[in-house]
């Protein structure tokens, strides 16, 4: 019961195709992960609406393959 | 909204009190750290609030993550409405936003002396 790093960061890029995406794993045990996702379809979305399309992204797996996942979700400056 | 029946026993425990903290353990004795830590958020701004321990009803811990789409515990509602799980919480409480949620909402905080 447990994701590497890659499959991780690639679920989430499938799920928002312009997604900056930094995963740290916490503890080398596969199942607790912090995350950094910046992608411009938050704009003008919630926290809560925010994690759950990082949450729709990994299909289900989160809380079940991936037992933790610390999220911290943003908007990408306009550059 | 849903025929889930397990739905209104959680929103039974929602209207009940306006705060409710879904967690793993009671607030006595978190059993998991991301439990413990909106715990502790909630404690340091002194809100009275009811836990509700998943770990002692399956129903209730698979019910509320399809009740509110939110695949993981702990989950807290303020005024029935779902705030977030321990990230989230973690943010507001930091950025000061949970204080003010809770007093936009009537709810009485004697934060605990620094």
């Amino acid at each position: 019961m447990a994701m590497d790093v890659a499959e991780v960061e690639r679920l989430i890029k499938e799920g928002l195709p312009d997604a900056e995406v930094h995963i740290e794993d916490l503890r080398g045990d596969g199942d607790h992960y912090a995350a950094y996702v910046a992608s411009s379809s938050f704009e003008g979305l919630s926290r809560v609406k925010q994690h759950q399309l990082v949450y729709a992204a990994l299909q289900g797996k989160m809380g079940t393959e991936l037992h933790a996942l610390a999220l911290q979700t943003s908007v990408p400056e306009a550059t | 909204m849903n025929d889930n029946p397990v739905f209104e026993r959680i929103e039974t425990e929602i209207n009940d009190s306006p705060v409710t903290l879904f967690m793993k353990g009671s607030p006595m004795f978190p059993q998991c750290g991301f439990s413990a830590a909106v715990v502790q958020s909630l404690t340091m701004l002194g809100v009275k609030f009811k836990g509700v321990d998943v770990l002692a009803d399956g129903d209730i811990r698979e019910g509320v993550k399809q009740y509110s789409q939110w695949p993981t515990i702990p989950q807290l509602y303020v005024k029935g409405e779902f705030v977030g799980g321990c990230d989230i919480i973690r943010e507001m409480h930091e950025s000061g936003e949970l204080q003010k949620l809770l007093e936009d909402n009537g709810i009485e905080l004697e934060p605990a002396q620094q």
